[in-house]
């Protein structure tokens, strides 16, 4: 990298940009987090008939409202697509390298975002099996699984 | 959440974001920051406008010129617009409400960010004079800190249409 040497010292301080937020979830994820500090995954379903994982109060397909019948998927899964992170930053959900995958849960239609411990990238590819592991301790929120593991 | 008991509905969840950076200031920045510590705000005049712009960041957005002429700014100026704060959140620690403002430094161009206080909210208004509240001489540093915040003068308000340019 080529850089201009400064004509004097610059100061250069650490700065943090945080945003602490607390935002409502909404009716139909309030049903889903709900179930997740049970260590139960909800879908909803489309009136298409399509089951939604995480549920939406809408059909992206349609815009239609959705419907009321909410269906436990998973636990297990099938990865559609992931991306390695080499160098997990501090706030990133695991300390070591690990994969973020979109995940079809078992009775599921589309697919969930989540962390994969997956050790080594060359263990992943699409169709690769996981499942989730749950923290001893739940609160109702999506890290309540810690992250999915790879089955067998 | 342990206020929530584990039977009810979850209704909210916490979705923070934390960007955790290194900010060099720069050289313009940086001669700012050191005059702060020394209880002076420097600005820089542009070649071309003759606008001053504090904090100084080198150049002049509107020239696309390098601004080196340093300017002393008076640490007393007016309000050209404000907000008052009601929502609270986990990262603030000043009492609620206050009034966020944006101040034009006499001699200067671009309004500049800080906080009001020793006044009641109800009498923030554009127009207002007001000038900086220093930390003691012994605690300045080159942080904006050392501006503890901004208060009234009493002076008369500058009437809207001077400061009209300068929103």
């Amino acid at each position: 990298m080529t850089q201009t040497a400064p004509t004097e010292d610059v100061l250069s301080a650490p700065h943090v940009l945080e945003y602490p937020y607390r935002r409502s979830v909404g009716p139909v994820l309030s049903r889903f987090f709900t179930a997740l500090r049970e260590r139960r995954i909800l879908g909803v379903r489309t009136r298409a008939g399509r089951v939604l994982c995480p549920p939406a109060e809408a059909d992206p397909a349609t815009g239609a409202a959705v419907t009321d019948e909410y269906v436990e998927v998973g636990p297990g899964g099938a990865i559609e697509t992931w991306t390695w992170v080499a160098r997990p930053r501090t706030k990133q959900p695991l300390a070591r390298p690990f994969a973020y995958a979109l995940i079809r849960l078992d009775g599921a239609d589309t697919a969930l975002l989540h962390a994969v411990d997956a050790g080594d990238p060359a263990c992943l590819r699409t169709g690769v099996r996981v499942r989730p592991r749950w923290r001893a301790e739940t609160v109702g929120e999506i890290g309540d699984i810690e992250c999915f593991e790879l089955e067998s | 959440m342990s206020e929530t008991p584990d039977t009810a509905p979850v209704k909210t969840i916490k979705t923070p974001m934390r960007l955790e950076y290194q900010y060099t200031a720069g050289i313009a920045t940086t001669r700012f920051l050191r005059g702060i510590a020394q209880g002076k705000i420097l600005g820089q005049r542009c070649p071309s406008c003759a606008k001053v712009y504090v904090p100084p960041r080198g150049s002049c957005p509107r020239c696309a010129v390098a601004t080196e002429q340093e300017v002393e700014c008076s640490d007393k100026g007016t309000v050209t617009t404000f907000a008052i704060v009601r929502v609270p959140s986990e990262n603030l620690d000043v009492p609620l409400p206050f009034a966020c403002v944006h101040i034009l430094l006499d001699g200067t161009d671009v309004p500049f960010f800080s906080v009001v206080q020793e006044c009641p909210l109800e009498e923030v208004r554009i127009g207002m004079r007001v000038q900086a509240v220093w930390v003691p001489k012994a605690e300045l540093g080159p942080t904006l800190q050392s501006i503890k915040w901004f208060r009234p003068t009493g002076e008369p308000d500058v009437p809207f249409d001077q400061l009209q340019e300068h929103l």
